[in-house]
């Protein structure tokens, strides 16, 4: 399978990643070599075969419904690129 | 002195011929005089580490030392430290001081150990040489001109050039075992749940599981104990009863039964790591313990699974990287959607993008059956042969890596040669049971080997017992690298 520039080009959009097409080309043939070795599994017959999501067959664990976390917005928000008032700064989304 | 491995350090401690602020001192000089030239480190807490040993002291003098108080360590940069920089060797965090402690880290530390700094790493723990740090790859000890192994690179070169005698890492295809056999040490990766993912800046979340490196089995054991535990915030930590790790380590190896899965002894690994290999089952076998052949017929899928299940999970873990809440924020952009991709094409490197890119397409609409769902069979495929094999032996013996170090720059252009490095690993992390490499000999280079060692799950007592003996009776673990050129530099040996 080899992917075009058209598909990196949309792959890195969907992954918000800007992409220069000189960049397109360079990932594209590596991307080519990663999905060749991908693709050796897909010989293998699955039918039937329960999918294996995690490694302990296990049930996720449910907590209660009640606030355990306190308040630290502000050491969280210490670390952001910009805040202000306690709110995250972003460019304008809503005219 | 300085350099002797935990539990020798502790025993001194103990009868109080060293304290943990001479110990601490010492490590910190012999890290300036010959941690430059490995880049092993990221961070260095002096003052910080000076403060926890000086705390150590005084809780020894209090009488209410534990077995690791004193004992300094090193965290890889992808488990988080309060109030210290954890930059996960990307650009994307080159300047995020975490909020919290990671649990592990958090867990050694009421253990009384003494943080001493932050060890470099491939980027967001993506990498099986080191070279995809944002700040440098780190260089093997052994060989100044060759890879330590990743993604754990700094973790095992520090503890491999005796900068200090345990370090964590993380594991998620091979990131403890692989940089362990590269650089002559012992790396753990335990049952996946068995120590919780709270902190770790999160890679593949069915995959990742921190461990631990060490100089040899017993203090492996040692840091596991302290490490181990069920945590809430990990949604995958498992609730277990407490256990010793090293509670089996001077069991006699009779009657203990070694699988050797064909498929790992079917050529393409290097004919130097083979015959150490096949030296260090000799050695087994003269304590007792007897072979049997074993099939993995999956086994060699694992490599392909990984690199749909890995990515899948990193695209979408990843995708908190958005240049708002934190990490790195373009200087310019256009709007919100410009400031996302600039920010993140600027901030991650060429091999995490790469990996984000194909998870993001195998869980793109109509992919998914073909690719994630494809691969989530084929790893069930692959617990399947294990848990056969497991019918007929106790543990699986085999290389931990097809290779020794290999030299920088020697598989950066061709990102499918550098994954099969993690050929014989990849399957521990597919299945989460534990599996340990241990060194077991050197190539004609003068490079070490290291075996690896695989139990069914919740079986690392018996790993470390095995390795333990096997310990008992060679001196590989104990070989240390001359850091070439740098001898002169050498602090004494001792205390100073």
């Amino acid at each position: 399978m080899a992917l075009s520039l058209d598909d990196i080009q949309r792959i890195a959009h969907l992954a918000r990643i800007e992409i220069t097409p000189v960049e397109a080309i360079e990932v594209g043939k590596k991307l080519d070599g990663i999905f060749e070795l991908i693709g050796r599994m897909s010989a293998v017959d699955t039918t039937g075969i329960v999918p294996m999501s995690h490694a302990q067959d296990v049930m996720l664990p449910l907590r209660e419904d009640r606030v355990t976390e306190t308040d630290r917005r502000d050491a969280y928000q210490s670390v952001a690129p910009a805040v202000r008032d306690g709110l995250y700064l972003v460019p304008k989304v809503i005219e | 002195m300085i350099t002797a491995p935990i539990a020798k350090l502790a025993d001194a401690l103990r009868a109080k011929r060293l304290s943990s602020v001479e110990l601490t001192q010492g490590l910190l000089d012999r890290i300036d005089a010959l941690g430059p030239p490995l880049n092993a480190f990221l961070t260095l807490d002096r003052e910080g580490a000076l403060a926890r040993a000086r705390a150590a002291d005084a809780l020894r003098a209090s009488g209410r030392a534990g077995p690791l108080t004193g004992i300094p360590i090193a965290h890889k940069d992808v488990l988080m430290t309060a109030g210290l920089k954890t930059t996960c060797g990307s650009r994307m965090l080159e300047h995020f001081v975490a909020p919290y402690d990671a649990f592990v880290v958090q867990r050694l530390a009421e253990a009384g150990t003494v943080l001493i700094g932050k060890t470099n790493m491939d980027e967001f723990a993506m990498g099986s040489s080191n070279e995809n740090s944002y700040f440098g790859p780190v260089k093997n000890p052994w060989n100044l001109a060759c890879v330590p192994g990743g993604s754990s690179g700094g973790s095992a070169a520090a503890v491999a050039a005796r900068l200090v005698p345990g370090a964590t890492g993380t594991d998620t295809g091979g990131s403890i075992r692989q940089p362990a056999a590269l650089t002559g040490i012992c790396g753990l990766k335990p049952t996946y749940g068995v120590c919780s993912r709270y902190g770790l800046i999160a890679f593949a979340s069915s995959l990742d599981t921190p461990g631990v490196f060490a100089q040899t089995a017993q203090d492996c054991a040692l840091l596991l104990n302290a490490m181990a535990g069920h945590d809430a915030r990990d949604s995958t930590s498992l609730e277990r009863p407490t256990e010793d790790y090293a509670c089996d380590l001077t069991q006699p190896l009779k009657g203990l039964r070694i699988g050797l899965p064909r498929e790992y002894f079917a050529g393409g690994t290097e004919a130097g790591v083979i015959a150490a290999i096949e030296a260090a089952l000799i050695e087994l076998r003269k304590l007792g313990a007897t072979t049997v052949e074993v099939s993995l017929p999956n086994v060699d899928l694992s490599v392909p699974v990984y690199y749909v299940i890995a990515p899948a999970e990193a695209s979408s873990n990843l995708s908190r990287f958005d240049g708002v809440r934190f990490g790195h924020r373009a200087a310019k952009y256009d709007d919100l959607l410009d400031m996302y991709k600039k920010s993140r094409a600027e901030g991650f490197g060429a091999e995490v993008k790469r990996r984000i890119l194909v998870g993001t397409y195998v869980l793109s609409h109509g992919y998914y059956d073909a690719y994630y769902l494809k691969a989530q069979q084929v790893r069930r495929l692959i617990a399947d042969d294990f848990r056969r094999a497991y019918e007929k032996c106790d543990v699986i013996i085999g290389p931990t890596s097809p290779t020794t170090a290999f030299k920088l720059g020697d598989n950066t252009d061709d990102p499918v040669k550098m994954y099969l490095n993690d050929i014989f690993t990849i399957a521990g992390n597919l299945t989460g049971a534990p599996a340990m490499s241990i060194p077991c000999g050197f190539d004609a280079h003068g490079l070490p080997v290291g075996v690896q060692l695989q139990g069914n799950y919740f079986r690392e007592a018996q790993l470390l017992n095995v390795a333990h003996q096997y310990q008992q009776v060679t001196d590989w673990h104990k070989r240390a690298p001359t850091l070439a050129g740098k001898t002169r530099s050498l602090p004494p040996e001792g205390v100073k």
